[in-house]
């Protein structure tokens, strides 16, 4: 073999071999788009976030059927976080890092949210959380398919006083969730007019409210709003009920999430009242064809809550995103996004996301709760946008400042 | 009148305090207390207790009826439990935190995975009765009788039986128990049983109160160590001056600053308690009484 040959074989084998790198990430184009899928399906919370996975698991079905994403299939790696803030860290890491998915579908409590969120800014990921909550999170890095405040809280709330009276006693988990929904009602209720005659902050896991159903006997409150939150606190309905306080509830987590109106004996839940942007029980059309689907691939499920509903719209969303950015690279699916007009089709009507919070808007139903526990509605609020973060200065279409805000403590202005 | 509903008020503070932590803490004070297992699948026991309760209501048996079927479901549960695991576990108390923990996280996922999430509940029997302004969950009265009533009931049964006199001798003497042709292995069974038992009627008791969920064992189990701890090893003399004495300070507690506090006042009776009195309050009761 002359020098030249040799050389020339040499040249070649690093041709291949350079070919074949570049190969690389064209061969991960062209296979599955990853998605991650953190959510609690055992501990505290699993009661109300098993059937977001079961939802996640359904759009999937039907894109992969239906040819994928940009004709990629759909691969989802699912962690089961245990309702533990320890666990979302590990496996945010994990999906991010070492199984390196395209998005993450991650988060039911607010303090799992406040606690993988440093994480996905760290590796600047992307990830849906498709929880109602709080509100005020302004990260470019998270989309928000959940309702918040104004949508939940400035439609419950003045109705309510309208309806039962002014006087308002809040019994709040305490937690950021908690405390900065509590402080929503505050300032809604004095917006209008209203006193808060009590308010009261119950640690999580705790399940025996004597002292506080007394204390709210004492107090001269025209109606409840429970935010509590969990398997444990949700033992006060049925004491309540016991106890008989009699006074209307209203709320943004109960029936919608834990669906406490079929787990509780009636009437422990008569009278509950709840802003919600989906339950099974919504009479339309585009509702009953997501139920009627929902229950043919999960028969067993005992309730298609609104965090169901809303992880189906993220997983559409999100393929919506993809597809018309022709990549899921996030600069430019966050480009799409800024265009203004990423809508969807849903089981609760037209949704559609907000370029400057990355937040959805709703129609929200008001549900109340009879007392044979049966569903009715009496008002519905058409398509109410998330405009607060918008309004207070949060934009992320010009920057990012990935923290999160409440009435107390806005956006800084500029 | 307005005198005697502020007194009934804190006395029905008081009991539904002092109850809790009665009911729930009994099949702790029988295993932990006085057979010295640091049972961590307490929890479970009355989560077992609770889920048989609500399955036997629904089925159509009385309340009574389905409370007493919880407890012996979980008595024997827990009597197949000492024989196949516990038994090979006494005098080595590290290893029964890790088998007991493994047994109650087994339980917990199991009953998630085979009967789902959460269970329908049965609602709280009885209604409610008004004392001045403002009304009452008459069944909590029901609770706090049951929680007296468990505790005569306790001390006849150690005190006045044979059934009690074997049980302690065997627990405070094994050696001596079986040179007197006492089948330790058997009263050892029986006593561990007892105590799941108790546990299984806790949740019984509790079942139609709450939410039933797998986890529903963890609401109890702080409460129930800090009890049994503050009590010390004698269980009659010590738990239930030890649950009042908690009751007292978890009530008013909880009735002026909150639940939180409620919460923190409990534990830092503990820390004092484990501090100044490491025998707990029966061995300085009986050691004030010599």
């Amino acid at each position: 073999m002359t020098q030249r040959v040799r050389l020339r074989a040499l040249a070649a084998a690093l041709a291949g071999s350079t070919a074949l790198l570049a190969a690389g990430p064209l061969a991960a184009q062209d296979g599955p788009i990853k998605i991650g899928v953190l959510e609690d399906q055992s501990g505290d919370f699993a009661a109300a976030t098993n059937v977001k996975v079961n939802a996640i698991q359904l759009a999937t079905d039907e894109i992969n059927a239906a040819g994928g994403i940009a004709g990629r299939p759909v691969e989802l790696v699912i962690y089961d976080t245990q309702s533990d803030n320890r666990r979302y860290q590990e496996f945010m890491r994990r999906v991010l890092q070492q199984d390196e998915v395209d998005v993450v579908f991650a988060g039911f409590s607010s303090a799992s949210r406040e606690a993988y969120r440093p994480i996905v800014n760290q590796f600047d990921g992307l990830a849906f959380y498709n929880n109602q909550y709080e509100g005020g999170v302004c990260d470019a890095n998270m989309i928000v398919t959940g309702a918040v405040p104004e949508q939940q809280f400035s439609t419950l709330i003045p109705w309510m006083m309208e309806t039962y009276g002014p006087n308002v006693y809040t019994l709040a988990a305490d937690y950021n969730f908690g405390q900065i929904s509590a402080e929503w009602v505050r300032q809604i209720v004095e917006e209008n007019g209203g006193t808060m005659v009590g308010e009261e902050f119950i640690p999580l896991g705790v399940s025996q409210f004597s002292q506080s159903i007394q204390n709210i006997q004492g107090s001269e409150a025209d109606f409840v709003v429970t935010l509590l939150v969990g398997a444990a606190q949700a033992s006060y309905y049925e004491q309540a009920a016991s106890a008989d306080v009699g006074l209307p509830m209203a709320s943004s987590v109960n029936v919608g999430q834990g669906y406490e109106h079929k787990r509780f004996t009636p009437p422990s839940l008569a009278d509950m009242h709840v802003t919600t942007n989906y339950i099974e029980e919504i009479d339309t059309p585009e509702s009953q064809a997501f139920v009627e689907k929902f229950r043919a691939a999960y028969p067993d499920e005992p309730y298609i809550n609104q965090e169901a509903a809303n992880s189906y719209i993220a997983m559409n969303l999100y393929k919506q995103l993809v597809e018309r950015a022709g990549t899921t690279e996030h600069d430019a699916i966050r480009g799409v996004i800024a265009e203004g007009d990423v809508c969807f089709d849903g089981p609760s009507g037209t949704v559609c996301l907000d370029p400057k919070s990355q937040h959805m808007s709703h129609t929200i139903f008001l549900a109340k709760v009879e007392d044979d526990h049966s569903i009715s509605f009496p008002k519905v609020w058409e398509d109410i946008a998330p405009y607060w973060l918008g309004d207070a200065g949060c934009d992320l279409t010009q920057d990012d400042p990935s923290a999160q805000y409440t009435p107390s403590n806005p956006p800084p202005a500029n | 009148m307005e005198l005697f509903a502020t007194i009934f008020a804190m006395t029905y503070q008081f009991g539904d305090a002092f109850a809790f932590l009665v009911i729930s803490c009994a099949g702790l004070a029988v295993i932990f207390g006085m057979m010295g297992i640091i049972n961590l699948a307490h929890g479970e026991f009355i989560m077992c207790g609770a889920y048989v309760t609500a399955a036997s209501a629904r089925a159509g048996l009385p309340l009574p009826l389905a409370i007493l079927c919880g407890a012996l479901v979980a008595g024997i549960v827990g009597m197949a439990i000492e024989r196949t695991v516990v038994r090979h576990l006494y005098h080595r108390p590290l290893d029964s935190i890790i088998a007991t923990w493994g047994i109650s996280l087994i339980a917990t996922q199991g009953v998630l995975i085979v009967l789902g999430s959460t269970m329908q509940g049965i609602g709280t029997p009885l209604g409610s009765i008004t004392v001045g302004d403002r009304s009452y969950s008459a069944y909590r009265l029901v609770l706090m009788a049951a929680a007296i009533g468990l505790l005569v009931g306790l001390y006849l049964l150690f005190y006045h039986t044979r059934f009690g006199v074997i049980a302690r001798a065997t627990i405070q003497r094994p050696q001596m128990a079986r040179a007197l042709g006492v089948d330790t292995r058997r009263i050892y069974g029986l006593t561990f049983g007892l105590g799941a038992a108790l546990a299984g009627l806790a949740g019984g008791l509790y079942a139609p109160t709450m939410t039933m969920v797998p986890t529903m064992g963890s609401t109890f189990i702080v409460e129930s160590f800090v009890t049994v701890v503050v009590g010390g090893a004698d269980i009659f003399v010590g738990a239930a001056p030890a649950a009042a004495i908690l009751a007292v300070i978890k009530a008013s507690l909880t009735a002026w600053y909150g639940q939180l506090f409620g919460q923190i006042g409990l534990l830092v009776a503990v820390i004092i308690v484990i501090r100044v009195l490491p025998g707990g309050l029966s061995a300085w009761l009986k050691r004030s009484k010599q």
